[in-house]
């Protein structure tokens, strides 16, 4: 069956979006990652969408509950690269994608998912003191 | 106005929504459309497309590319499904009775320039967009 491939970089899991994902593809990859973040413990999760030409509701849906699903299981998540046109249309849709943190790029996404970790794990320290 | 061309996809499976995207897309880039354009057309076709599928039990798509005076795609999504039974009611955000956010129909208006739908209990529903150049 097809999937969209997760990959493991330390703490964290990285997925790269390059397929114009039909909806099973997209439940499929929230079961994948929910799964993969309790296999690994990982703490954090970081979706390229940068290849993604839209962003429907579905998808919009998609990512608010990787998101959510993965807070639960003491994640963070962070999504990068949305194209400008895809902003756009998204935010005229109707869909804010709140919940969900964004950044630019890789990079500034990988900033944010460690500042957010050790931010996480700082106030789990204060909250035993 | 000037019927530049006419062409049916069905819908009756999930891969035929991507199909729907792609073709879309494609129309809207030889229309010479803008890249924010394609976007919200395409976006709109997405949504419209689910909602055949889903609710309407599956249909089709008429896509039209429209020129003279003006440059435009006109896309005509069909169902025989049940029918809407308060389409204002269904055109609010927030409304939804499947699995989408409840944008669907209220988010898919705002993205083009011209929205009509009609429906009718038992007999099914279209709903035709057009977004101009």
């Amino acid at each position: 069956m097809e999937k969209i491939p997760i990959l493991r970089m330390g703490e964290f899991l990285l997925v790269t979006i390059q397929v114009d994902m039909h909806d099973r593809l997209a439940m499929g990859l929230q079961e994948d990652l929910t799964q993969m973040i309790s296999d690994t413990e990982a703490r954090g999760v970081l979706i390229d969408i940068s290849s993604l030409e839209i962003v429907d509701s579905f998808i919009g849906r998609m990512l608010g509950n990787i998101a959510a699903m993965s807070r639960v299981l003491d994640a963070q998540t962070v999504v990068v690269g949305m194209q400008p046109a895809v902003a756009i249309t998204l935010v005229e849709l109707g869909l804010s994608l709140a919940g969900v943190r964004t950044a630019l790029n890789v990079d500034a996404g990988m900033d944010l998912l460690r500042s957010a970790v050790k931010g996480s794990s700082d106030q789990y320290g204060a909250s035993l003191n | 106005m000037a019927l530049l061309s006419t062409e049916n996809l069905p819908i009756k499976a999930e891969i035929d929504v991507v199909a729907v995207r792609r073709r879309v897309r494609e129309l809207a880039t030889k229309l010479g459309f803008t890249l924010v354009d394609q976007t919200k057309i395409v976006t709109a076709a997405s949504e419209l497309a689910r909602n055949t599928m889903i609710y309407g039990g599956g249909g089709s798509m008429q896509a039209e590319t429209l020129n003279g005076p003006r440059t435009g795609l006109r896309l005509i999504f069909k169902d025989n499904g049940p029918g809407i039974p308060d389409i204002e009611l269904a055109l609010r955000d927030g409304f939804t009775t499947g699995s989408g956010l409840g944008l669907g129909l209220g988010g898919t208006r705002r993205l083009v320039n011209e929205f009509e739908i009609s429906s009718r209990i038992g007999a099914g529903t279209t709903v035709t967009i057009t977004r101009w150049k």
